[in-house]
């Protein structure tokens, strides 16, 4: 069931008589991917093209004494082999590819370990052959003689001044002065306001708890996958499954010294990315391999290299301390996060730490979160990075604290939520959100009054993801039949082919059928910032929309011309130019009439806008859930799941709906199954998904969606980011539900029913 | 005078106990210029890590954003997302 709340619309375009935009099309993707036809990175082969490997470390941390590729070098069908010599020593460099910056030498480092292997599956060498086997064979000749080091996975052991210190280099950021000596702490971030210490002790309810999460993985069902070659004359070209062509190509440039402008980089269908594809693991090895022997090369990851060797994203360790008066009004908050951040430095919780209070207006806090190496993956962005960890703990926080002061979840929430003109806990005042219409719909929801059974509980929890907007480009071309391409620098995770086609055949006066979306290579289209950060639907589709704009004038032009009137005596009315003085007897002229007569006119009709969109408006999700808990097993179903979210505008309800119910989805499974185990030495034990649980369809019920509309009043339709919203309640409202079940505040995730069953027993 | 806020931690490296500034600029970039003539080198850290929220929206690389008389301007980190 999916319900929409609107508000009265102020985007630009949104005048109450859309014809395109809020529909429900068949999806432009549909037909490929049911059938099987769609083309992911691992479907495309080459004349002559080599299958490669990777030979990783078994260590999860050692010295790489010597790699001794004699062996395999001399094995028949090899026709390559890399290590880190192939590939250029990177000074530290912060570059910004797409989205958020990397620092160059630690994304080489990842790539390809450099004199140390930094963790259980680091890349150390790699090999193309001509067949799978002989590439198999090939890497298990390759001698590596290591210098196995002490290790350290957990992120509060790393902490520890007597922990093995990963890069001797790292000296802790954010202090008041510069550290003596090294440590795994590589930055310390704070937020404060007001007096902590006096609101505490003017508050007459406290609580305090500490946190835990595991690492969890993006869970996209395509494995990591790249076809490279690199030709003889130098220019290269690259086809691979990511979040961003042009992230490929600048990242493939600066690991290998090339020109960004020698390679072309081709976006093949994507399975899946939810921010675990906005790096590079492959492609430059498959480059330096291919670069090596002069044949393409092709890479693909298998499911347990996914686990080890891409990024998960951060374990924590939380504390949080809320402070309220009797009548509810929360006066303070004391957050510590502490996140993993894998092998080198860039865990997301400085995103944590300026989501994790965002939904509340209290006057006196502090939050102060550390970025921690360890001996694990280096995490990688995951839906709403940080957030949905620092919510867990806020959120559950929040419940106790409804509980001890015997008030209504909503009500706690409804009495200090952030509204237009607050200032947010991160900095700016709030405008146009819909935070407080959000929390209405749950309160009124069927779903919140319906009555409970034994062992059942229900849970409430909230959160808030910023959006953001950036660089796109887009192209509107018309076809001689008056049917348009769209064309965009976005691969589509989420349904921004569709989105984008709506768009342009709102503008355009045609039905969507008549408009055809387009993925374009780097060398195709002008440079777009990779699909993440919620920003495609706004930032993309700003362009698209400002594309078919200027079609439509150029239209409104070639249509003056033909029926011989002034061009300020024309409209463009549903497609189509129209005189607007009845008495000179003009017939309307269609776009597909404009479109055949185009060379009479001017020749081709198309549009390309290139821009960077400001002003993405932030989304607030609330969501409720009712769990039964079996005090025999501890485990746990979930019966009922409503999510509510501000969307600005649904260009596409299904897919709004569709990105909710996935976010949820994705939510229930950190909350209740999914984490990285490491044994002893340091080893994932459950790189699969045999053992590392995601839920799937018979774990779920029917996820009820509720779309608030509060547009987005910088964006034409007046959408707003909506993909990663949704991840970030489920963790806290199944744990506040669980809390409601058994009567027992569980602060480690997952919920996994041996931990449940324990803290019954300990009754 | 625009009002600048700079709360997070990474900006007292350049600016010591201040967290809010009062600065004469009529665009993004003139109040860069100004915070980096009062703090040598946090300009640069603004341009490359920090996003400015004029008024609540968050802009990131508008350094000819327009500011108004009594626009309120925060720096924040630079947001990714996933």
């Amino acid at each position: 069931m999916s319900d929409v709340l609107d508000r009265p619309a102020a985007a630009p375009l949104d005048d109450g008589h859309l014809k395109v935009v809020g529909t429900r099309p068949i999806r432009p993707d549909g037909a490929d991917k049911v059938t099987g036809k769609a083309a992911y990175g691992a479907d495309l082969a080459l004349p002559g093209m080599l299958v490669g490997r990777i030979k990783r470390s078994p260590h999860p941390h050692a010295r790489i004494v010597s790699i001794d590729t004699r062996r395999a070098r001399a094995l028949p069908g090899v026709k390559a082999i890399v290590t880190a010599a192939d590939f250029p020593d990177l000074a530290s460099e912060e570059y910004e590819a797409g989205e958020s910056a990397a620092n160059l030498r630690d994304l080489s480092l990842n790539v390809m370990a450099r004199h140390t292997a930094l963790y259980d599956g680091h890349a150390v060498a790699a090999v193309a052959a001509t067949s799978s086997a002989i590439a198999d064979e090939a890497i298990a000749l390759i001698t590596v003689e290591y210098e196995v080091l002490p290790h350290v996975v957990e992120v509060e052991a790393a902490m520890a001044p007597d922990a093995p210190v990963l890069h001797a280099h790292m000296f802790t950021e954010g202090l008041a002065a510069r550290p003596d000596k090294p440590s795994n702490i590589a930055k310390r971030n704070a937020i404060t306001r007001g007096d902590l210490a006096a609101a505490f002790a003017e508050a007459d309810v406290i609580v305090e708890d500490r946190y835990v999460t595991a690492a969890v993985h993006q869970g996209y069902i395509e494995p990591h996958a790249c076809v490279a070659s690199y030709a003889a004359d130098g220019q290269c070209q690259v086809w691979s499954s990511s979040q961003g062509q042009f992230m490929i190509r600048t990242y493939c440039a600066k690991v290998l010294d090339l020109e960004a402008s020698d390679i072309r980089v081709t976006p093949a269908e994507i399975g899946g990315g939810f921010g675990g594809k906005t790096t590079v693991y492959l492609e430059p090895v498959a480059l330096a391999l291919s670069r090596q022997s002069g044949a393409p090369v092709k890479l693909v990851m298998t499911r347990d290299e996914v686990f080890r060797a891409s990024g998960p994203t951060s374990a924590s360790v939380m504390h949080v301390k809320l402070g309220a008066r009797s009548d509810g009004t929360i006066i303070a908050a004391d957050v510590v996060l502490k996140f993993q951040s894998g092998a080198f430095p860039g865990s997301p919780v400085g995103a944590a730490s300026m989501t994790a209070l965002a939904c509340y207006d209290i006057p006196n806090f502090s939050i102060v979160g550390y970025d921690v190496v360890t001996n694990t993956p280096k995490v990688a962005a995951y839906r709403a990075p940080g957030a949905p960890i620092s919510a867990f703990a806020v959120e559950s926080a929040v419940d106790d604290l409804a509980r001890r002061l015997g008030m209504d979840p909503i009500a706690l929430r409804e009495k200090n939520a952030v509204r237009d003109g607050v200032k947010a806990s991160y900095g700016p005042t709030f405008r146009n959100i819909g935070y407080v219409e959000t929390l209405e719909a749950i309160r009124e929801h069927p779903h919140y009054a319906a009555p409970l059974g034994p062992n059942q509980g229900r849970g409430v929890a909230v959160g808030f993801w910023f959006n953001v907007g950036g660089e796109s480009t887009a192209a509107v071309n018309l076809n001689e039949d008056g049917s348009a391409v769209v064309i965009s620098g976005n691969p589509d995770i989420g349904g921004s082919r569709a989105s984008m086609a709506m768009m342009a055949a709102e503008v355009l006066g045609l039905p969507i059928e008549k408009v055809r979306p387009i993925v374009a290579d780097t060398a195709s289209i002008g440079f777009s910032m990779l699909t993440g950060g919620s920003r495609t639907t706004f930032a993309t589709g700003m362009a698209v929309t400002q594309a078919a704009q200027k079609i439509v004038e150029d239209l409104k032009r070639r249509g003056a011309l033909l029926m011989d009137v002034p061009v300020d005596q024309v409209d463009f009315v549903n497609g189509a130019v129209v005189c607007l003085d009845p008495a000179k007897g003009k017939a309307d002229l269609t776009v597909a009439e404009l479109a055949e007569k185009a060379a009479q006119t001017g020749g081709p009709i198309g549009a390309q806008v290139s821009l960077n969109a400001q002003g993405a408006g932030p989304g607030f999700g609330v969501h409720v859930c009712d769990v039964e808990v079996d005090p025999e097993t501890g485990h746990v179903t979930v019966l009922r799941y409503t999510a509510a979210q501000d969307v600005g505008k649904a260009i596409h309800p299904s897919y709004v709906e569709g990105q909710i119910q996935g976010g949820v989805a994705q939510g229930v499974g950190w909350a209740l199954n999914e984490e990285y185990i490491f044994d002893r030495g340091g080893r994932m034990e459950n790189a699969g998904f045999l053992d590392y649980r995601v839920p799937v369809a018979s774990d779920l019920p029917m996820i009820d969606t509720v779309m608030v509309e509060v547009a987005n009043p910088r964006h034409p339709f007046g959408a707003k980011g909506v993909g990663e919203v949704p991840i970030v309640p489920p963790l806290a409202a199944v744990a506040n539900a669980v809390r409601g079940a058994i009567g027992k505040r569980m602060t480690s995730l997952p919920l996994s029913p041996p931990k449940i069953r324990a803290a019954i027993d300990a009754g | 005078m625009i009002h600048v806020v700079a709360a997070c931690s990474s900006c007292r490296a350049f600016t010591g106990d201040a967290t809010q500034f009062a600065v004469e600029a009529d665009t993004v970039r003139r109040m860069i210029d100004e915070l980096d003539r009062r703090y040598p080198g946090f300009g640069d850290h603004i341009r490359r890590r920090m996003a400015i929220a004029i008024d609540g929206e968050i802009h990131q690389d508008a350094l000819f954003a327009p500011l108004k008389a009594d626009s309120e301007v925060c720096l924040i980190p630079r947001i990714g997302g996933g």
